[in-house]
C-alpha cells in the first residue's frame, strides 16, 4: 500500500456499499448520506436489495447494495458507476464490482475471502482480484470483521451482535475517505438506537475504529476525496426519500384542507414504507387501518371519503389489480381519493423490489367501463412531496379519484429536501354543498364552471342521500338506466376530468432549436435530464420535456411534440407513455426508446443510444 | 327530537311481491325510530344483490356500492367518522362469499357496525344460483344435480372470527327483528343479525318452518338474556345441559322442573353455549331466535380514536411544521 496520501477535490463522487443481505449495508448507506447532506451535499441514493428477505449468507443472490450519489452541486441520479465499493465479502465483489469505474477505490472485508466464501461466490481461484482483474493497489484489504471483533472485546455482547457492526467499521474507513464529520453519524445511531444506549455506543466505537484505521493506514492507497458545497437554494434541509415525502405530502394537504387524513393499506413491497411513515404520526390525526386485503385498503378508503376525510389508498402494481373496482366506485360515486402506486417489475408479483413504469396503461385504463381518473407521475425522491399533495388537491377539489404513480427507485431512493413552506402552497377548497341548496341540492348536481358535483358530508341535516355502483339519473340522483342519461353521464364524468387545469409542459435544455426531444414521464427525470446535460456538453442540440400530468394532459402538449424535428419517448416499459401520447396528440409518431430492466436507466447506456438518433 | 318510522322512509322498494326484504324493511324504519338517531348521523351502507337495494329506501346516508365490499366500506366510514351510526346491509352471497374476507375481518376487529345478513340461501338478483348457505345437496341452476359442499354457518362464523355479538330474527316477525335490531344498535362493536328472509322466486319455503307465527311457536325458540330457554306453544319444553350438549325436555316430565332449564346468557365471554344455541336446528331442536351473544369488548374505532389522543398528548408535534423541525436539518446560507 502506498503512503503517500492524496486529497481529490470532485464536484461529484459515487460509492456503494454492497453486502450480504444481512450485513446492514442500507443502514450503512443511509448513514452516509445523511452525514454527506448535512454538510451541505446534494444527494441522491438508491437502495438495491433483493426480494428475499435472506438469501443464503454470502450467497451470489443474497447481495444487498446501496448507492448514493453526492455532489457540490445539483445531482440528478444516483450514478451509474462508483467511484468506491464497499464489499464486504467474496459475493459482493463478484456481483457489485461491475457497477465501479475503472479507477474506483475497493473496500473489501478480507476475512470474508476464505474460501468457503470464495467457492460460495463461484470463484475458481483462491485469488479473486486477479480473477476479476482488479489493480489491488486500489484495494482497500482490511481485516474488517477480526478488527471489529478486538475493538469490542470484552463489551458483553454476543458474538453474533458483535459481527453485526462490521457494517460501521466500512461506514467509519469511508468517512475518514470523504473527510467525513462522525459527530453526525453518532446522534444518527444515538437517536436510532435511543432504546439500547449500550448498542449505540458500540457502533459508535466501530465506526471511530474504522475512521481511525484509514487515518492510521492512509489506507486508501491513492484517493481521499472531498465534495464541497456550491449553487444550492438558501434554506433549511433534510434528507428525504420518495417514499416519506410522499406521505408528509398526504399529511401537508390534510392539514391545508382541514380534513382527517385516512390511509387504508395493505403491506407490499415498495409501497410499504408510507403506511409506515404515516402511522407513525397519530399526534397529527392521521388514521391508518392496515386492512384484511388491497380490496379493503380501497374499499375503507372509499368509505371514509364518503364520511369526510381525505382518503388515500397506497399500494404497488399487484395491488391495482385488486383495488380496481372500489376505484372504479370512486368514479362513478364522484368522490375524492387518491390511489397511490409505487410501481415494480410486473405482471403478476414479476421483480417486488425493482423498479418500472409498467403500471401507465394499467392505471389509465385497468377498469371496466368508461372510467376517466386523473394520474399524476412523481418525477424523483423530493418531487413525491409535491406531487402527492397535486394529487389530494385535484381529488378534493374535483370529486375524483387520482392515481399517483411513483416507482421503487424514486420512493427508496433520497434526495435533499428544502423544507416546505406549507403558507406558499395552493389553497385546496372541497366542493361542500352550500346550505343555501338545502332542498333543492341533487347528488349529481355539478358548479357550473368546472362540472363538479358538490360534497354533501354525511351528519349535515337536509342533504341525506344515497350514492352507489349503479348509474344514477343526472338531475335526481336516483338509479337509471336510461340510455340517454348514461350516454350523459359519462360525457360529464369525462369532461370533468379533461377540465382539470395542470401546468403546461415544461422544456428543457435547448428549447428553441432542439434538433432532438427527449420525453419521459415520473421516476426517470433525473436520468433523462443528466442523458440531456452529457449530450449538450458534448455540443448536439437536445431539449427535454418531462411529463409529471399525464391525465389530463397539459394544454399544450401537442405544440411541445410537434415542435421538434425528432422526439424520442424514453421509459421504463414497452412504450406505454408512447401509445398514450399516439391517442391524444394526432399524427404524432415519435422514436422509442425502452427498458424493462427492473434497474433505473444508466445514463451512459441511455446517451448512447439517443446520440444515433440524431444522425 | 323524536323520529317515526317515516322519517326513516324514502321512495318504492322494487323487491318482488311478498319477498322478506318489505317485512325487514319496515322493522328497521321502525327500529330506528325507536332507536332515535337522526337521519342524517346515520349511514346504511350495503353491497350488492336484492337486499342490498336496500338503502334506496332509506332517508339516511349511505351507499349501495361493489359486490362484497360493504363492511370493508363501512369500516372506513366508521374509523374516519364515528359520530355516525353506520349499518351494513348485506345478503348471504354479498356478506359470506364474495365477502367473506370483510365480514371475519370487521368482526375480528370489533368495528362498532350495525351488520345486517338477509340470509335467504340463494342468489336471487342472478336469478338463481346457490349461495354459501344453501344446504348440501341443494338443487338449483347451477348445482341441477346438487351442491357437493357444506354450507357456512353464520353464527359460526362470526364467533370464529370471535364476534361479540350475534343475533337473529325472522323477516316476517317485526317484533322479533325490531328487538334484535336495538340490541345491535346498544352493543358497542360489531353487531351481527341474521336474518332468515324468504326468496319467493328462487328458494320459496326455505324458512318455512318458522316463517309464521305458529311455526315459530312450535319450531323456535326465543332466547332472552337472564330468562329460562323455555319453549313450545305453551312455553311446555325446555333446554337443558348434557354432557357436552344441550338437550330439549319436556317440563313436568321425568321430574324435570322449570329450575332445571337452563338460564340464558348472551354476556358471557366463553361461546361455547351460546355457539350450541345458535347452531340447534329442526326437527330435534328449536331454531334460536334473540340476542344469543352480546358481550362487551373493546371496540377498534374507539381504539383508535384514544390511541390518537393518547399519542398527541405525548409527541410534542402537532402540526405538519413541527412535524418537519422532527427530522435532522441543516441550513444552506
Amino acid at each position: 500500500m502506498s503512503e503517500q496520501l492524496i486529497v481529490k477535490e470532485r464536484d461529484e463522487v459515487i460509492v456503494r456499499f454492497s453486502g450480504d443481505s444481512g450485513d446492514g449495508m442500507q443502514l450503512a448507506g443511509n448513514i452516509f448520506s445523511t452525514v454527506s447532506a448535512t454538510v451541505g451535499n446534494d444527494i441522491c441514493t438508491f437502495p438495491d436489495y433483493p426480494a428475499d428477505i435472506r438469501a443464503p449468507q454470502g450467497s451470489l443472490t443474497g447481495v444487498s447494495g446501496f448507492q448514493v450519489h453526492i455532489g457540490a452541486g445539483r445531482v440528478y441520479t444516483p450514478g451509474d458507476l462508483c467511484d468506491v465499493l464497499v464489499a464486504m465479502n467474496a459475493a459482493a465483489l463478484k456481483t457489485q464490482y461491475r457497477y465501479a469505474k475503472p479507477d474506483a477505490t475497493i473496500i473489501i472485508d478480507t476475512d470474508s475471502f476464505g474460501a468457503a466464501d470464495l467457492k460460495k461466490a463461484a470463484f475458481a481461484t483462491e485469488d479473486p482480484l486477479a480473477e476479476m482483474n482488479i489493480d489491488a493497489d486500489r484495494v482497500i484489504a482490511c481485516p474488517i470483521t477480526q478488527m471489529v471483533k478486538d475493538c469490542l472485546a470484552g463489551s458483553g455482547m454476543e458474538p453474533k451482535s458483535v459481527l453485526k457492526c462490521r457494517n460501521m467499521f466500512a461506514l467509519g474507513l469511508v468517512c475518514w475517505l470523504f473527510d467525513r464529520d462522525l459527530e453526525v453519524a453518532f446522534n444518527y445511531l444515538r437517536e436510532k438506537f435511543a432504546k439500547k444506549p449500550a448498542l449505540a455506543e458500540a457502533n459508535i466505537k466501530v465506526i471511530q475504529a474504522g475512521y481511525d484505521y484509514g487515518h492510521n493506514t492512509h489506507s486508501s492507497a491513492t484517493n481521499v476525496y472531498r465534495v464541497e458545497t456550491k449553487d444550492k437554494v438558501p434554506g433549511r434541509y433534510m434528507d428525504i426519500t420518495g417514499n416519506k415525502a410522499t406521505a408528509y405530502g398526504f399529511i401537508a394537504a390534510a392539514e391545508k384542507a382541514g380534513l382527517k387524513l385516512y390511509l387504508g393499506s395493505y403491506p407490499i413491497t415498495p409501497a410499504t414504507d408510507v403506511l409506515h411513515e404515516l402511522s407513525k404520526h397519530k399526534s397529527l390525526g392521521v388514521t391508518t387501518v392496515q386492512c384484511e386485503d388491497e380490496i379493503a385498503g380501497c374499499a375503507s378508503a372509499v368509505g371514509a371519503s364518503y364520511a369526510g376525510a381525505l382518503a388515500v389508498t397506497s399500494t404497488s402494481g399487484p395491488g391495482i389489480c385488486l383495488k380496481s373496482e372500489a376505484m372504479n366506485l370512486a368514479v362513478i360515486m364522484e368522490l375524492p381519493l387518491v390511489v397511490l402506486d409505487v410501481q415494480r417489475g410486473g405482471p403478476a408479483t414479476g421483480l417486488p423490489t425493482k423498479s418500472e413504469q409498467t403500471d401507465l396503461l394499467q392505471v389509465l385504463f385497468g377498469r371496466n367501463g368508461e372510467s376517466p381518473m386523473p394520474v399524476l407521475a412523481a418525477t424523483s425522491p423530493t418531487d413525491c412531496f409535491d406531487a402527492a399533495y397535486m394529487a389530494c388537491k385535484i381529488a378534493l377539489e374535483h370529486m375524483t379519484p387520482v392515481v399517483l404513480l411513483t416507482d421503487a427507485f424514486v420512493a427508496n431512493g433520497s434526495g435533499a429536501f428544502r423544507l416546505p413552506n406549507l403558507a406558499e402552497y395552493a389553497a385546496i377548497n372541497p366542493p361542500y354543498v352550500p346550505e343555501e341548496l338545502k332542498g333543492t341540492w341533487t347528488p349529481y348536481q355539478r358548479q357550473e364552471e368546472n362540472g363538479v358535483r358538490y360534497w354533501a358530508v354525511p351528519g349535515r341535516e337536509g342533504f341525506q342521500h344515497i350514492l352507489g355502483g349503479l348509474e344514477k339519473d343526472n338531475k335526481t340522483g336516483a338509479i337509471s338506466t336510461d340510455p340517454e342519461n348514461h350516454d350523459l353521464m359519462t360525457r360529464l364524468r369525462q369532461q370533468k376530468i379533461d377540465a382539470i387545469p395542470v401546468p403546461d409542459l415544461e422544456v428543457e435544455g435547448d428549447k428553441e432549436d432542439a434538433e432532438l426531444l427527449i420525453v419521459g414521464f415520473g421516476g426517470t427525470y433525473g436520468h433523462l435530464h443528466a442523458a440531456m446535460d452529457e449530450m449538450r456538453a458534448a455540443g448536439k442540440k437536445v431539449a427535454l420535456a418531462h411529463f409529471k400530468y399525464i391525465n389530463p394532459l397539459p394544454a399544450n402538449t401537442a405544440e411541445v411534440l410537434r415542435k421538434y424535428p425528432k422526439v424520442v419517448v424514453a421509459e421504463q416499459n414497452a412504450g406505454q407513455l408512447a401509445a398514450w401520447l399516439r391517442m391524444k396528440v394526432d399524427g404524432f409518431v415519435p422514436m422509442q426508446y425502452n427498458e424493462v430492466k427492473g434497474q433505473p436507466f444508466e445514463v451512459s447506456t441511455l446517451v448512447n443510444a439517443l446520440a444515433p438518433l440524431m444522425e | 327530537m323524536a323520529y317515526t318510522a317515516q322519517d326513516y322512509k324514502k321512495g318504492q322498494p322494487r323487491w318482488c311481491p311478498g319477498c322478506g326484504d318489505h317485512f325487514f324493511l319496515a322493522a328497521l324504519h321502525k327500529a330506528m325510530a325507536e332507536i332515535g338517531v337522526a337521519p342524517h348521523d346515520i349511514a346504511v351502507i350495503s353491497g350488492i344483490g336484492c337486499s342490498s337495494r336496500l338503502p334506496h329506501y332509506m332517508n339516511t346516508y349511505g351507499m349501495n356500492t361493489i359486490h362484497g365490499r360493504a363492511a370493508a366500506i363501512a369500516t372506513g366510514c366508521k374509523v374516519a367518522n364515528p359520530k355516525l351510526s353506520v349499518w351494513q346491509v348485506s345478503g348471504d352471497g354479498d356478506g359470506l362469499a364474495i365477502g367473506g374476507n370483510h365480514f371475519i375481518h370487521a368482526n375480528r376487529r370489533n368495528i362498532n357496525l350495525n351488520m345486517i345478513l338477509l340470509n335467504n340461501r340463494i342468489y336471487g338478483l342472478t336469478k338463481g344460483q346457490y349461495s354459501p348457505t344453501s344446504p348440501r345437496g341443494f338443487v338449483s341452476k347451477s348445482s341441477p344435480y346438487g351442491t357437493v359442499e357444506d354450507p357456512f354457518r353464520p353464527a359460526e362464523l362470526c364467533f370464529g372470527a370471535r364476534g361479540n355479538f350475534f343475533a337473529r330474527a325472522v323477516a316476517t316477525d317485526a317484533p322479533g327483528t325490531v328487538e334484535i335490531l336495538k340490541a345491535a344498535h346498544a352493543h358497542k362493536g360489531a353487531s351481527v343479525c341474521e336474518i332468515l328472509q324468504n326468496c319467493v322466486i328462487f328458494n320459496d319455503g326455505t324458512h318455512d318452518s318458522v316463517y309464521n307465527k305458529e311455526g315459530r311457536a312450535k319450531n323456535a325458540i326465543y332466547l332472552r338474556h337472564g330468562q329460562p330457554m323455555v319453549f313450545g306453544e305453551n312455553n311446555e319444553f325446555g333446554l337443558v345441559q348434557e354432557g357436552f350438549g344441550i338437550k330439549v325436555v319436556k317440563i313436568g316430565e321425568n321430574g324435570i322442573t322449570l329450575d332445571d332449564i337452563l338460564i340464558h346468557d348472551a354476556h358471557c365471554k366463553d361461546n361455547t353455549l351460546q355457539l350450541k344455541l345458535a347452531l340447534m336446528e329442526g326437527p330435534d331442536f328449536p331454531i334460536a331466535l334473540g340476542v344469543i351473544r352480546d358481550v362487551e369488548a373493546p371496540t377498534y374505532d374507539e381504539a383508535v380514536e384514544a390511541q390518537i389522543e393518547e399519542v398527541k398528548g405525548k409527541k410534542p408535534y402537532h402540526t405538519f411544521e413541527e412535524l418537519l423541525l422532527t427530522n435532522d436539518t441543516w441550513e444552506v446560507k
